[in-house]
């Protein structure tokens, strides 16, 4: 039997970065890469022979991360670059996202599988508003824990003094977004300074390193304490000799868990039955938890199929076909009122009308733009939506599975917009 | 000697549920599809968690191998024996008939490989058997363009990838809508490393061909690689071959196949001498290093 925090990342973080070309980012997971000892020699190779191509001085660390051609050519970061290394104590998914305005939208495809944020700010320029829209997009994809590291300290000579200012300021900012952990770092990236080992040059800086923070951060927290939901993914049927009767409900669990002999009820149906086996594979468990994919099977033969909603018998989930929702628009094309999609959520599709733009989010300032009649890619918004038929869900501050949805264009099939159901 | 990395592989558990949760969506929102099969490990790693997927029932895919003709024949009777163990249907298509219908041609000369030719034979058979979907065990470590390459990739009515242009993915809702034409690579052990894959076909006891340990072969050294020699490989005056202790690192087409000497004769001595090695495991593939973005450029058009 699994113990009581499930599988749920005890020992794989998810983190995500943002960044602009100058303040260090890519250095900073170079440094992480390099010196965790997960980059090869083939690649430390084609890194030093770019360097020297690009009349780079140094072996530029960065060049580790920027992906694509075009990237490369233009020293840009576009797109979502995931990458990994691993110690003893963990292992790291990073998602390396750009950090200027017009990515909006690529920081939030980036934070929405992320359990951290690492936020850099260079110290010689303190906070600046991408740092303010790098918090808020942490804290709106409800990201729980946040590092910021305070970067290019040896630019400032180590001070303390500027750090403490920073750090001062950032706390104010914490706690006007509502996030629950945050940590500060002086680091330098570029000489190593406080990211895998301590820094000889800032003695009075007390606190771990940041390599030592991101293996130890404790995350099991987040998945506790939230309703048993399981979206319906697709039945297994086997229809063999062996297994003539059969019928499974094969998903992922998305919040809670789920025990052999639970009272169970199905949406949109209302049915209601009792787990008869909770299977992995051949093997037969007693309990799945929040991120294990399974097999139930039931007590009774009830009409269930791909969309279903599996509810466990503690608080149930908000149904409704009018619905707010914070919202990114990912697309060239804009939005406006009156315009009809597909909505997603979880395994379920349903058609949708936009009712209306309640604000837009200036994330520079965030402040909240009324009087808005249209949305352009990378906005960040509240709007009001009503499906065709009712949807189940909760709100995304309890649940980012079951609170978040995908708006889709019906002839292009492009994902338009991520949504944040019931927040604000 | 045991690895100094992952002394945990507690993040398995939880990479293996996201994979099966890929499976089962592809599962459910496509019709016609194939896993597609090399012999190579990464491909092997899915056929185990499909068959995991869709327990007690049969995998809903058909296995799909793009053939070279330059194979390690110990790959085509893994692939058959596999096929027949599962049940599954066993489709191949071969790249010589794409040459002789004359729908491409062969490259010549010393460093001739079919791997470009491979794209064309795929994309001709994902037309001809009206596939919409090809699961593939492409993972993002692999190699930079893979870094930005979605669990559910896109591909035009060309086959073709258009790497800025993808669909954002977020959580883990994965749309798979698509036009008349178009089809989806699906990648669902994406956020897998080399160790990770390794260290899962430990822990799953999971069957491997023969060459991925320890054997002795006639090799041959071209810039700063070691390959396989095969009869109808052209050889420089200054290459020799000789025979040597070998394992295969990746297995793909034998022309394009790295070895690298070995006495690792099972998983637990594979798998330290892979946490223990210094180079990646594509910086033994011959066909990536033809430019900075080599691959890239095969992948727009159509590669795995």
């Amino acid at each position: 039997m699994k113990n009581s925090s499930g599988n749920s990342n005890k020992s794989l973080l998810r983190f995500t970065t943002a960044g602009s070309v100058d303040d260090g980012k890519s250095t900073l997971i170079g440094r992480l890469l390099y010196d965790s000892k997960s980059i090869f020699e083939d690649q430390m190779d084609h890194i030093r022979e770019s360097s020297k191509r690009l009349g780079r001085e140094e072996v530029d660390l960065s060049l580790l991360t920027d992906g694509l051609r075009a990237e490369r050519e233009q020293g840009i970061t576009i797109d979502v670059a995931y990458r990994y290394f691993a110690t003893p104590a963990r292992k790291f998914i990073i998602a390396d996202t750009p950090g200027h305005i017009q990515y909006t939208r690529n920081m939030v495809t980036g934070a929405s599988t992320a359990n951290l944020a690492v936020i850099l700010i260079d110290a010689r320029k303190g906070v600046v508003e991408q740092t303010v829209r790098h918090t808020y997009i942490s804290s709106l994809l409800r990201i729980n824990h946040i590092i910021f590291c305070v970067n290019k300290m040896d630019m400032v000579g180590f001070d303390e003094t500027r750090f403490l200012t920073i750090r001062t300021e950032l706390e104010q900012l914490v706690r006007k977004l509502g996030i629950e952990d945050a940590h500060y770092i002086p680091i330098s990236a570029k000489y190593g300074d406080n990211v895998v080992d301590p820094s000889i040059n800032m003695n009075w800086y007390s606190g771990i390193t940041f390599l030592r923070l991101i293996e130890t951060i404790d995350i099991k927290q987040d998945y506790l304490n939230s309703a048993a939901r399981f979206p319906v993914q697709t039945i297994v049927l086997p229809q063999s000799a062996e297994y003539h009767d059969y019928r499974g409900y094969a998903g992922r669990v998305a919040g809670g868990s789920f025990r052999t002999g639970d009272e169970i009820t199905v949406l949109p149906s209302l049915l209601k039955s009792k787990i008869h086996g909770i299977t992995v594979f051949e093997k037969s468990i007693d309990r799945a938890t929040t991120g294990e994919s399974v097999t139930l099977t039931l007590e009774d033969q009830i009409d269930i199929s791909r969309g279903d909603l599996i509810t466990g018998d503690g608080e149930m989930p908000l149904a409704g076909q009018d619905i707010r929702m914070m919202l990114c628009w990912f697309n060239e094309k804009p939005l406006h009122p009156g315009a009809r999609y597909l909505l997603r959520n979880n395994t379920h599709e349903s058609a949708c009308v936009i009712k209306a733009i309640n604000y837009r989010m200036n994330i520079e300032t965030l402040g909240k733009e009324t009087s808005v009649d249209g949305l352009k890619m990378n906005d960040i918004a509240n709007i009001s939506i009503k499906t065709s038929r009712p949807i189940f869900y909760d709100p995304y501050m309890k649940n980012r599975i079951t609170g978040s949805v995908i708006i889709i264009d019906e002839v292009t099939n492009e994902t338009m917009a991520a949504g944040m159901l019931d927040s604000e | 000697m045991k690895s100094t990395l992952h002394i945990n592989d507690e993040h398995l558990r939880e990479l293996e549920d996201e994979a099966i949760f890929i499976m089962r969506e592809v599962a459910a929102q496509f019709e016609k599809k194939v896993i597609l099969f090399s012999g190579g490990k990464d491909s092997i790693v899915l056929v185990h968690l499909a068959k995991k997927a869709f327990w007690p029932a049969r995998m809903p895919f058909s296995l799909l191998h793009i053939d070279t003709g330059h194979n390690f024949e110990e790959t085509l009777d893994f692939r058959n024996d596999l096929a027949r163990e599962l049940n599954v249907e066993l489709l191949v298509r071969y790249v010589q008939d794409t040459i002789n219908y004359g729908r491409v041609s062969e490259e010549k000369g010393i460093n001739a490989s079919r791997n470009k030719a491979q794209s064309v034979t795929l994309l001709d058979a994902i037309e001809e058997l009206c596939i919409d979907v090809a699961v593939g065990g492409g993972r993002r470590d692999e190699e930079k363009a893979r870094a930005k390459e979605r669990f559910f990739s896109h591909r035009n009515e060309f086959g073709h990838w258009d790497p800025k242009n993808q669909r954002p993915e977020l959580w883990n809702i994965f749309n798979g809508r698509k036009n008349v034409g178009e089809h989806f690579r699906v990648f669902p052990i994406s956020n897998w490393t080399e160790l990770d894959v390794w260290q899962y076909i430990l822990n799953e006891k999971i069957n491997l061909p023969s060459l991925y340990y320890s054997h002795r072969r006639p090799i041959f050294k071209r810039n700063d690689v070691y390959l396989a020699w095969a009869p109808f490989m052209q050889l420089k005056p200054t290459e020799e071959v000789f025979e040597a202790d070998v394992r295969c690192r990746t297995i793909g087409d034998i022309t394009c196949t790295g070895v690298s000497f070995s006495d690792a004769n099972t998983l637990e001595e594979v798998i330290s001498e892979i946490a223990a090695t210094r180079v990646t495991e594509r910086g033994g593939r011959y066909d990536d290093m033809r430019s900075e973005a080599a691959m890239e450029d095969r992948k727009k058009v159509g590669y795995f």
